[in-house]
């Protein structure tokens, strides 16, 4: 791209508010009640997450790897690809990931780290949870209807988010390097987006970097302190 | 915003001379648009057109496609003519090509598209072509210089065997001026598609001019910076001398300001308002600012 500094996020930003708004409600009123079982999946992977038994972490991982695939398909290919050309880039994306989720599941014995009472542990934990239950309470919380509410498994930039604070979680850093940029590519776009539109979901976008960042220096902090002693 | 009924009406510069054009309305709504000639062929086209960036992306939802519809159809009804798409607009030429259909054959259209990709650009105009559904384009550009030299090649090609009528370049915000100005120089262009407006006014050093000597036709987006200019003045009275050349509001003003520069063709603003589309078509009929009144109104609009 030619004169690149002259560019600023409103100069991508190729659809008008209206227009997102009413593809999210027309995808949430055509999925409804999916995203009850939505957010029942997302509680019950947390549940095998943080299970006493190792092996169950690779069911929670699957469970995540296919929501991503059907984000991919049924949001960011079939909707929003029509209004957004860097969505059908995205959407392979989240499906890669989302198969490399479960390909983890399916590869690996133990794939995630045991919950400790440890900041990376905690911090990862509360950014699912965010994604998962505060995320979508912020359309009625600034005046929209609740079918404007995005849902981890349904819409993109929740579901990129809990996928982080999931990764956050991997026991292979090798797996953790190579599943991070596609949610966290994601969601900095997103926020930029959401920013650019005036959406006050940009903020929650933005927090929930935040934590994954937070949770992957309190990881590699951890990481030296053990090598340390 | 107020309008004085004893407006006084100024006729000047490159509107004294711009002819009214006759174009075949159903439902007409006050005055004929003024009319600006294509230099490359003597053709007159209506000097505001329609831009859709961003207004007609809207994807499948149907309401708003028919809302858009109702722009075009306000649009041809009013005495526009060129409708400006890309491409790079999502599903905005489908969208036009659904409220062309919408309308029937009969819709007096210029469809001005772009070629923007840096591989197949004859397949890119193909597939565009088929989501206008016209049998060919009046005016293919290429998109912001993007692999310009191939694409002008293909577009000449086009030109000479009656596949598009007209050609030419695009730029927007005042980037790649003179990449723009060496192009106009040394290719044979029809069109010239760049920012102007008065606050934009780069554009007025050396390529407007260098449009006029070279027989180009200029094309003007982002008349409004994308709404940004007529939201920043929102609330704000109209200057006094607004009243002399009939504006009713800002946004009429900027594009009186805008058309009445000599080497400009035509104004594409976007809208989603059928209102507002109205009022655009309305700005450049009658009156239009003489030099002395374009310098006022970049004065005023100056701190906008």
């Amino acid at each position: 791209m030619s004169e690149w500094w002259t560019y600023r996020p409103s100069d991508f930003l190729m659809f008008s508010p209206r227009v997102y708004e009413r593809l999210i409600e027309t995808h949430n009123m055509a999925l409804w009640p999916w995203q009850l079982v939505a957010l029942g999946v997302v509680l019950a992977a947390l549940g095998l997450a943080w299970a006493k038994r190792p092996a169950d972490g690779r069911y929670a991982l699957a469970g995540f790897g296919l929501g991503l695939v059907w984000v991919a398909w049924s949001f960011l290919w079939g909707r929003y690809a029509g209004i957004n050309w860097v969505a059908a880039y995205a959407a392979p994306a989240f499906l890669i990931e989302g198969l490399g989720l479960v390909a983890l599941a399916v590869l690996s014995k133990e794939p995630l780290l045991p919950l400790r009472r440890e900041p990376a542990s905690i911090l990862a934990a509360v950014l699912v949870l965010f994604a998962a239950f505060a995320y979508p309470l912020a359309a009625p919380l600034t005046g929209q209807p609740w079918r404007a509410s995005e849902v981890a498994g349904v819409m993109p930039d929740p579901s990129a988010l809990a996928t982080l604070g999931l990764v956050a979680l991997v026991r292979s850093r090798a797996a953790v390097l190579a599943l991070t940029p596609v949610p966290l590519l994601w969601s900095l776009y997103a926020a930029m987006t959401l920013r650019t539109l005036g959406a006050a979901e940009a903020w929650p976008m933005a927090g929930g970097i935040a934590l994954f960042l937070a949770a992957a220096a309190a990881r590699m902090l951890g990481k030296r302190r053990t090598f340390g002693h | 915003m107020s309008l004085r009924p004893d407006r006084r009406m100024v006729l000047g510069g490159a509107a004294a001379s711009a002819a009214l054009v006759a174009s075949p309305r159903g439902l007409a709504q006050g005055p004929d648009p003024m009319a600006k000639t294509i230099p490359s062929s003597g053709e007159k086209i209506p000097a505001v057109g329609l831009g859709t960036w961003i207004t007609f992306n809207v994807g499948e939802d149907a309401g708003l496609r028919e809302d858009c519809v109702g722009v075009m159809r306000a649009f041809f009804e009013a005495g526009g003519r060129m409708i400006d798409s890309s491409p790079m607009y999502g599903s905005a030429q489908a969208v036009v090509g659904h409220g062309l259909k919408a309308l029937g054959p009969g819709a007096p259209v210029f469809s001005a598209e772009k070629v923007w990709t840096s591989s197949d650009g004859p397949a890119q105009i193909e597939e565009t072509r088929r989501r206008w559904g016209v049998r060919r384009f009046d005016l293919l550009q290429v998109h912001n210089l993007l692999s310009w030299e191939k694409h002008l090649e293909t577009l000449q090609a086009m030109k000479q065997s009656g596949r598009a009528r007209y050609i030419g370049i695009t730029t927007s915000e005042g980037r790649r001026h003179r990449d723009i100005e060496k192009i106009v120089v040394e290719r044979p262009l029809d069109f010239l598609q760049l920012t102007y407006n008065p606050v934009d006014r780069e554009a007025e050093q050396r390529l407007l001019p260098l449009a006029k000597e070279r027989g180009v036709a200029v094309i003007v987006n982002r008349p409004f910076r994308q709404g940004d200019l007529t939201q920043a003045l929102e609330g704000e009275d109209l200057p006094g001398f607004a009243a002399e050349i009939g504006a009713k509001s800002w946004a009429q003003l900027i594009l009186k300001f805008i058309v009445s520069h000599p080497a400009v063709t035509c104004a594409i603003p976007a809208t989603t308002s059928v209102d507002h589309v109205r009022e655009n078509l309305a700005a450049v009929s009658g009156a239009m600012p003489d030099e002395a009144m374009r310098e006022k109104i970049a004065e005023r609009l100056a701190d906008a």
